[in-house]
């Protein structure tokens, strides 16, 4: 692989996207048919809220191929930089590229230009990823992400939901994808006050997380046998941080003692 | 027909070589150096914008002195070598080795076939996973495309031989506050006493997570110069 120079007319900039357009290396697929649903793995449930500090986001793990459980440790929720996440939802292999490709482009952008984009940039940035996704998506491979993160510049967190044709929507409070996300919002939406601390909003996430699997078949619970929990991270000032499984492990015990309870 | 006057091959490198030279003698210098934590990239520059030093990729730091839009150039086109690569493979399989021999070629290409040979000296520095800092790399590459592997430190610029002598042989475990001195003292030669404003230093350190490039505030610079 040799260093990559170009002419300063026809420069790709700062984007990596436009990098690989000129190297070669993206070759877009086409598709001539609709992909049946049982022949590629699907994510499902995410969701994020706003809080105190910043932005919690939250996903299961459970990846389906049609009605059978094809992967029971899938990570929906990726730090995209160290001040903002990404939670997919639809098909696996298309979402994991895009985030692995919009990690990089924010990461490339940064280096190139010795500064990050805004936090505006990002969420518009990851608009334009599903909106290329789009001819895909009309065969079947589905993306739908949430972006939250951390705006430096406002000093707050901030939300961003999409819909398949790239339009981005910013959510003042709570935001919700995927197959089991009806039930998951619905949770999240009742469960939502103004300020509140972190162990209340992963509290909130575990509950609604749990009531999608409870509904929806799609969505993983949580297994205390295999010590799979859900994927959560709390994004603030000082950055991502993925909440460890202990912890998520105690408050979904705390939760199940109470529904036991009631 | 006009013919072209004939010029040896040997007077037409010696030309371009003292003119990349010239170019690069009147920039300031810079000098990397391993520490105990990692490597610190050292440069005296006193604009807080334009920058000598700076992030190719996990563990690789690029520097450059000379003329800058033309080590900019040389900087942009690693980060793109390195995030295309560590994107077709593995982020593990960005090494600085296969960075530094590509400049090499570059600057080798430029320097025998173009017009002009840029007028740029540049470091590229790896940091290891061995925590004694044995994978630690500084390759110094110059105006006409030779590559030096340097073992402890090295000074890049105009005036390196005078500040490699006044810097002197370190150890490569030296605390990172006692290198940046010695450097700062180097770099500012017997007249000049330079200050954290004047300075721009970076570190590659380890034990950081993945990317392990950090830039030094000045308020940072000045308190291990005060130490």
């Amino acid at each position: 692989m040799n260093l990559p120079r170009f002419d300063t007319h026809d420069d790709p900039g700062p984007s990596f996207a436009e990098l690989l357009r000129r190297t070669g290396f993206d070759d877009p697929v086409s598709l001539d048919r609709q992909v049946p649903a049982d022949e590629f793995r699907h994510g499902t449930t995410c969701v994020a809220v706003r809080y105190a500090d910043g932005v919690l986001l939250a996903g299961d793990r459970r990846a389906t191929s049609g009605n059978l459980i094809s992967h029971r440790t899938l990570e929906k929720v990726f730090p995209a930089d160290r001040h903002s996440g990404v939670a997919i939802a639809g098909a696996a292999g298309p979402a994991i590229e895009m985030v692995r490709l919009f990690q990089l482009q924010l990461e490339h952008y940064e280096k190139v230009e010795g500064g990050s984009l805004s936090l505006e940039g990002k969420a518009n940035q990851l608009g334009q990823m599903v909106r290329s996704n789009l001819p895909a998506a009309m065969q079947g491979l589905v993306v739908v992400p949430i972006f939250a993160g951390f705006d430096l510049g406002r000093d707050e967190g901030r939300l961003f939901e999409y819909d398949v044709t790239g339009g981005r929507y910013e959510e003042s409070q709570t935001a919700s994808t995927g197959s089991g996300s009806l039930h998951a919002g619905t949770v999240m939406k009742l469960g939502f006050r103004e300020g509140l601390d972190a162990g209340a909003v992963i509290d909130l996430a575990i509950e609604a997380l749990f009531e999608a699997a409870d509904e929806d078949s799609a969505t993983g619970g949580p297994d205390p046998v295999r010590g799979i929990y859900p994927v959560m991270a709390l994004i603030t000032a000082e950055g991502y941080r993925r909440i460890d499984d202990e912890e998520l492990a105690d408050r979904t015990q705390t939760l199940i003692e109470r529904r036991r309870n009631r | 027909m006009n013919m072209p006057f004939y010029v040896a091959p040997e007077q037409v490198m010696k030309d371009r070589a003292d003119y990349a030279r010239k170019g690069i003698a009147r920039g300031r210098s810079l000098i990397a150096f391993r520490f105990d934590n990692g490597i610190a990239i050292c440069a005296e520059n006193t604009s807080s914008t334009l920058r000598k030093v700076s992030e190719i990729y996990d563990r690789i730091a690029f520097a450059g002195v000379g003329k800058y839009n033309e080590f900019d150039q040389l900087r942009i086109a690693g980060v793109r070598h390195a995030d295309l690569k560590g994107y077709a493979f593995s982020r593990e399989d960005v090494d600085a080795r296969s960075l530094a021999n590509q400049y090499a070629q570059s600057l080798g290409q430029v320097f025998t076939h173009e017009m002009k040979p840029m007028e740029v000296e540049i470091l590229v520095a790896e940091i290891g996973h061995a925590d004694d800092g044995s994978g630690d790399q500084l390759f110094h590459i110059l105006y006409d495309g030779t590559v030096m592997d340097e073992d402890v430190s090295v000074v890049l610029g105009g005036d390196a031989d005078t500040i490699a002598d006044r810097f002197g042989e370190i150890e490569p475990d030296l605390p990172l506050a006692q290198g940046l001195r010695r450097a700062t003292d180097a770099l500012g030669g017997p007249d000049r006493e330079l200050t954290a404003e004047d300075l721009e230093v970076a570190v590659l350190e380890r034990d950081v997570g993945r990317r392990a490039f950090r830039r030094l505030r000045d308020d940072e610079i000045a308190g291990h110069l005060a130490d």
